[in-house]
């Protein structure tokens, strides 16, 4: 194993798992190595926090885990299909089929209404018709939207844009759900309601959801707690079977002597 | 039992198409301009070419016979050297061939009545029998023209020719000359007007000898091998070529639009329409793929398939071809009708219409590989960064 890397140990079977990632992004002068040795799985059921600096390797770590990219050395498996030597086509259709996503600008289609990019995730996937529009409703209500169906995303708030985004990532039964600064363009009231909405969905058995942030007042809603530094990971927290929220233990790992410290999270 | 139709059963590839396009209005308006103005184009270009390619035929087209015996050489119908009589003779005599008569053109000055002169092209057959008479007569008739010094003329030239109507006469040669049938729509495209007469009185006007003609026309006996004939008196007539009114048609039509370089023209205009269009589409249809980047990153980013991606570029294309095309044809079918009295009107035929849609449609989707390409190379990654 690679000494820069902590390898997390997962009961249940991996979602996601990323072994060794080594990314080196950009050539000659400006390459540079933004994931050196990252080692993670996302086990289904349990809402992880990937938290850490600017430039340390979060967003590009997502990327890798979702599909977006592959890694240059290491290997990703999405719910057991293996990303190395995959085309664009075939990370596509991965993406297609497990992973939805949650972006911190939403990125929804402003020519469409909130239940038109709720079914383009279906749509995509070659899902037509009644059936389709029937589960993009039942996505909306999951995010407490369905009266808002017909609205399109400039007559919604910046909290119901993203509930939209997450009925999209949803939608399709995706086993994983990545979110990227999901809470940051929101006030403190809409990201309290969307970690509440991204924790409920973490409950599901068959679903694991990653969310980078820099936000801690979302700490409390996370089960995990991944820290990365210079594309390392440099610590790992977990709360207690059991143990409140808003008082959960956390553990960080050293990444030569494996040495667990366990230190209270602060309230929020 | 009515089963309902599924309004949802549509991809949303078509929707996200229509409302990239309408979202914004002003590009929409360029290019659908820029199609409108490629596509009039184009059809003006192709409609001129077969308007004369269709008028440097008509003559050959209106003339009754099987197969046309004509001075070797001869590169169309208004290209006449004197065929002696004897192939008329020979032709006659030999199997499968019923009647050949012949046909005498050429240029003589006409006489105005008010004095002046213009030159008109004088056409002659035999007005008893089969051969090449005037059509569309909408006043006399063409069995007036077997009376001495008569002709017939076409409406458009009463001008021109210093006529009226009807019983109006003129001088050809020196020689009275009564107009005795009057036609509509027979137009020249060298401008210069058809005079339609008798054989005899065409000799006249025209100074060719009495057993002397420009063509022969072959009228075969019923049952009659076209190809078999065409042989036979290819073989045993000499100085001359028998040809198949469709191969004759061909000749003219070929020397008229690619040896005179006419064609050509028209050809390079409507291949430069065509060059406008495409990429006044493709530029339109690049930078709104461009302004869409991020839709269409966030398409590949929840794992739309290049395919999908394709389908809303395409369709997009394909409403810019559809919008544009109706402009464009509704512009066409008024310069149509508007050149429809002209010396050189231009054609539109259904055929003409299809292929021009098809044309459109071809232009429209070669000009979207660009946004293709463009879209194709976009990072789904730089979701995160916008």
């Amino acid at each position: 194993m690679n000494i820069h890397s902590i390898a997390i140990q997962e009961t249940t079977e991996a979602v996601l798992e990323a072994t060794d990632v080594v990314k080196v992004l950009g050539s000659g002068a400006g390459e540079v190595r933004a994931l050196k040795g990252v080692s993670l799985s996302l086990a289904p059921g349990e809402l992880t926090l990937l938290m850490g600096p600017s430039g340390s390797g979060k967003t590009t770590l997502l990327s890798v885990l979702g599909c977006m990219m592959t890694p240059t050395q290491g290997s990703v498996r999405v719910c057991g299909h293996s990303t190395k030597e995959a085309g664009p086509e075939e990370l596509a259709k991965l993406r297609r089929d497990h992973i939805g996503y949650v972006f911190q600008s939403y990125h929804l289609f402003p020519t469409l209404s909130a239940l038109d990019n709720v079914r383009l995730a279906l749509d995509v996937r070659g899902e037509h018709g009644r059936a389709a529009v029937a589960r993009a409703k039942e996505a909306l209500a999951t995010v407490g939207l369905l009266h808002k169906l017909r609205s399109y995303p400039r007559q919604l708030s910046g909290g119901e844009q993203q509930r939209v985004a997450i009925a999209r990532a949803i939608v399709g039964k995706a086993s994983a759900i990545l979110a990227d600064e999901p809470t940051a363009a929101l006030d403190s009231q809409n990201g309290h309601a969307i970690m509440e909405v991204l924790a409920r969905i973490a409950e599901d058995p068959t679903r694991a959801v990653l969310v980078v942030t820099h936000d801690p007042r979302i700490v409390p809603f996370a089960k995990r707690i991944v820290r990365i530094e210079d594309g390392r990971i440099v610590g790992e927290e977990r709360a207690q079977q059991g143990e409140e929220r808003s008082s959960v233990e956390e553990r960080d790992a050293d990444d030569e002597r494996g040495v667990v410290v366990k230190r209270k999270w602060m309230q929020r | 039992m009515t089963v309902m139709a599924d309004p949802f059963a549509m991809s949303l590839a078509f929707k996200l198409a229509q409302r990239n396009l309408f979202h914004d209005r002003l590009r929409l308006v360029a290019t659908v301009v820029g199609i409108v103005f490629s596509i009039v184009l184009v059809t003006v270009q192709l409609g001129l070419y077969f308007g004369f390619g269709r008028m440097v035929t008509t003559m050959i087209d209106h003339a009754s016979g099987d197969l046309w015996i004509i001075p070797a050489g001869a590169k169309s119908f208004e290209d006449p050297s004197p065929l002696d009589e004897r192939n008329r003779f020979a032709a006659l005599s030999a199997n499968g061939v019923f009647d050949v008569t012949a046909v005498v053109i050429g240029f003589a000055e006409w006489r105005l009545p008010s004095g002046g002169t213009t030159p008109v092209f004088v056409i002659g057959s035999d007005v008893r029998g089969p051969g090449l008479h005037p059509w569309n007569v909408v006043a006399g008739s063409i069995d007036a023209l077997a009376i001495p010094n008569t002709v017939a003329v076409d409406q458009t030239y009463f001008e021109r020719l210093g006529v009226t109507g009807l019983g109006a006469t003129a001088e050809i040669r020196d020689q009275k000359v009564e107009v005795a049938a009057i036609t509509k729509g027979i137009r020249s495209f060298t401008t210069t007007p058809y005079v339609f007469t008798s054989l005899d009185r065409a000799r006249a006007y025209t100074g060719t000898a009495a057993n002397k003609a420009a063509f022969f026309l072959v009228h075969l006996a019923p049952k009659a091998n076209v190809g078999s004939v065409q042989k036979r008196l290819q073989a045993s007539l000499t100085d001359v070529e028998v040809l198949t009114q469709a191969e004759f048609r061909e000749r003219s039509r070929t020397f008229w639009l690619f040896d005179t370089g006419a064609g050509a023209a028209l050809f390079a205009g409507a291949l430069l329409g065509v060059i406008v269009g495409t990429v006044i589409v493709a530029q339109t249809l690049y930078s709104s793929t461009k302004d869409h980047i991020n839709e269409f990153a966030t398409l590949r980013a929840i794992g739309s398939s290049g395919r999908y991606i394709h389908q809303v570029i395409i369709w997009q294309a394909l409403l810019n071809a559809v919008i544009g095309f109706t402009i464009a044809a509704s512009i066409g079918f008024v310069i149509v009708d508007q050149t429809a009295e002209s010396a050189l009107p231009i054609v539109m035929t259904p055929a003409l219409t299809i292929g021009l849609f098809a044309l459109t449609v071809f232009m429209c989707v070669t000009s979207a590989f660009a946004a293709i390409i463009k879209v194709m190379r976009i990072d789904p990654a730089m979701v995160f960064t916008q």
